[in-house]
């Protein structure tokens, strides 16, 4: 994903002089480095140093750049908090905070490396849009809506590297606030966002593969919340779940809350990082699964999803 | 109490010690129709602000950009965009009320805001990204950022600092509001370590001057960058509550507003020359 990212940011930044980069102290991978070598008038490092990062990027906005302020998650969004709160969200500015390796995928650095809640603190901060792509292509075309868009500040939550593309088939390309159909189903849905739509996918086949007509929805526009097409979804299927790399604040709770609304009469299930610490080093697996994360308990807990449960 | 139309035709054309008697007495006005501003923090950067505004700022384009980082110190920009005519009397009028704009901190979009402040050293940072747009722009607008020297207390105000250097914006021109106070005390009590500035500062790489920021022949002397290709910091030492004897040092006057015989006072203490 950040590959895609540096190079699609590279290719419009290239013709567009307004585009900057700043980074804090992370190391410019691939088309970011190019970037940095031909351009280095807009890549600035601020070092260690992410308050400064956003506050400049607020700055820049201001007067008519269009800054990514990008790092890894958790200093993207935690750190400097206060200053996305204030500096870009109070006054509302086209910037995008980019942050790499949302959720638990930099597995071997621990919990201080783990933005396991990074979701769910933004979609908490008004005016601030988030985002979360499944796979490069995603990356792609949101890297694009953000360098165009005006109307203010963005989170854009990136995975690391390696993710499968898993939205090459579809026609309908990704829209800002459009959730996406990425299979078709009629007795049960997946709702799911962000690099764990793999496993999303491996479940559904599961549950295909015991007769279980599953769709999954990829919702890569988590704040707005595409509501009335999740309310269609609620209503076209008797069960409904969510996988999420976060904790459980973010899409699962507002699933839930949308269905109590709706008075959906169906199971809601819920799959998201624990409400804990985990201390555990390994792979990005190895990390889900200290969470619960992984397709044979989640096909454990979906045991009461039936084609039997017809409304 | 004085009309501000009559305290707004009295401020034209005078010098800054008169200019500035006039706008504590405008922020006086304004007290009186609410149970609470900030009159302290806003008199100790009045000659501050009122020599950067009215002297040293090009207004006209490319303009210069004032941000007030101390957003607590406020009312003395109010003032002055009234005067301007850049805020009406009526916005000052309907200070800190549903039907009006201005609040006790600045709100960006509000016109001659250039930033949301209020919460304590975010300012530098956003004018540090604003002095480098402008001169990634090639543009020769300025920005001048005032600071309290609470805010030199945040970790925040320090990356800026640096930054600031780092990127060498010679079109950055901040000023250190050294009233010694912070919400809850001195800051020569408080949090010492804050001093020396100037030599902080200067080794962070700014060109840095010192001054009485009561003085506008100091302070304009201070504010001329002295080195190419650096930041320019000014460590103006001030009063917190300068101009009405009972409020200077006091801190009390943070936040309070004055009662009718305190406002009194305090207007027949601004109607002396020489205070």
């Amino acid at each position: 994903m950040r590959n895609r990212f540096a190079e699609t940011f590279y290719e419009l930044a290239k013709d567009d002089l307004r585009q900057c980069m700043i980074v804090a102290d992370i190391s410019p991978a691939g088309s970011m480095s190019r970037f940095r070598d031909e351009y280095p008038e807009r890549f600035i490092n601020t070092g260690v140093a992410e308050q400064v990062m956003i506050g400049m990027s607020a700055g820049m906005a201001q007067r008519g750049l269009r800054p990514f302020a990008y790092t890894i998650a958790t200093f993207a969004l935690y750190r400097p908090f206060e200053m996305i709160r204030d500096d870009l969200c109070y006054q509302n500015l086209p910037v995008t905070v980019v942050g790499i390796g949302g959720g638990v995928s930099y597995s071997t650095l621990g919990a201080t490396h783990h933005a396991q809640e990074d979701v769910a603190l933004a979609m908490c901060v008004p005016n601030l849009r988030v985002l979360a792509p499944c796979d490069p292509l995603e990356v792609e075309a949101m890297t694009r809506w953000c360098a165009s868009q005006e109307e203010g500040p963005v989170y854009l939550r990136l995975g690391k590297a390696g993710e499968p593309v898993l939205t090459a088939d579809l026609v309908e390309p990704w829209q800002f606030g459009k959730v996406r159909k990425l299979r078709e189903g009629k007795t049960h849905c997946i709702f799911t966002y962000g690099v764990i739509t793999k496993m999303a996918l491996s479940v559904a086949e599961e549950l295909e593969a015991h007769g279980i007509s599953t769709s999954v929805i990829a919702i890569p526009t988590l704040k707005p919340l595409d509501t009335d097409s999740l309310t269609v979804a609620l209503q076209a299927h008797s069960s409904v779940s969510v996988i999420e790399e976060c904790v459980p604040r973010a899409l699962g709770l507002e699933i839930e809350s949308l269905a109590h609304r709706k008075g959906y009469q169906g199971k809601v299930d819920t799959f998201a990082l624990r409400d804990e610490f985990i201390h555990c080093y390994g792979s990005h697996k190895d990390i889900l699964q200290a969470h619960d994360l992984t397709e044979r308990l989640i096909m454990e807990r979906l045991r009461h999803v039936s084609n039997d449960k017809t409304r | 109490m004085q009309s501000d139309g009559v305290l707004r035709a009295a401020v034209a054309s005078k010098s800054s010690i008169e200019r500035c008697r006039q706008y504590r007495r405008r922020i006086l006005n304004v007290s009186q129709r609410v149970t609470a501003l900030h009159i302290a923090p806003a008199f100790s950067c009045t000659e501050i602000v009122d020599v950067v505004f009215n002297e040293l700022m090009r207004h006209d384009d490319p303009a210069d950009i004032f941000l007030m980082s101390k957003g607590h110190g406020c009312m003395i920009l109010y003032v002055i965009l009234a005067e301007r005519g850049i805020l009406t009397d009526g916005d000052l009028n309907s200070y800190c009320t549903p039907n009006g704009r201005l609040g006790a901190h600045p709100d960006f979009g509000v016109p001659g805001i250039a930033a949301s402040t209020g919460s304590l050293g975010h300012g530098l940072s956003i004018a540090v990204g604003q002095a480098y747009a402008e001169k990634l722009k090639g543009s020769r607008s300025r920005v001048f950022c005032v600071i309290s020297d609470g805010e030199l207390q945040e970790g925040s105000t320090w990356e800026a600092i640096m930054m600031a250097s780092n990127l060498g914006l010679s079109n950055l021109i901040m000023i250190v509001d050294n009233n010694d106070f912070s919400g809850l005390e001195r800051v020569s009590i408080g949090h010492p370590a804050v001093y020396p500035i100037a030599e902080k500062l200067s080794s962070f790489g700014w060109s840095v001057a010192d001054c009485d920021g009561h003085d506008a022949a100091e302070l304009r002397t201070a504010l001329q960058p002295s080195a190419c290709g650096r930041p320019h910091a000014v460590v103006a030492r001030t009063v917190k509550g300068k101009g009405v004897s009972y409020m200077e040092n006091e801190n009390l006057w943070h936040y309070r507003s004055p009662n009718e015989v305190e406002y009194a006072k305090a207007m027949s203490e601004l109607s002396e020359p020489g205070r």
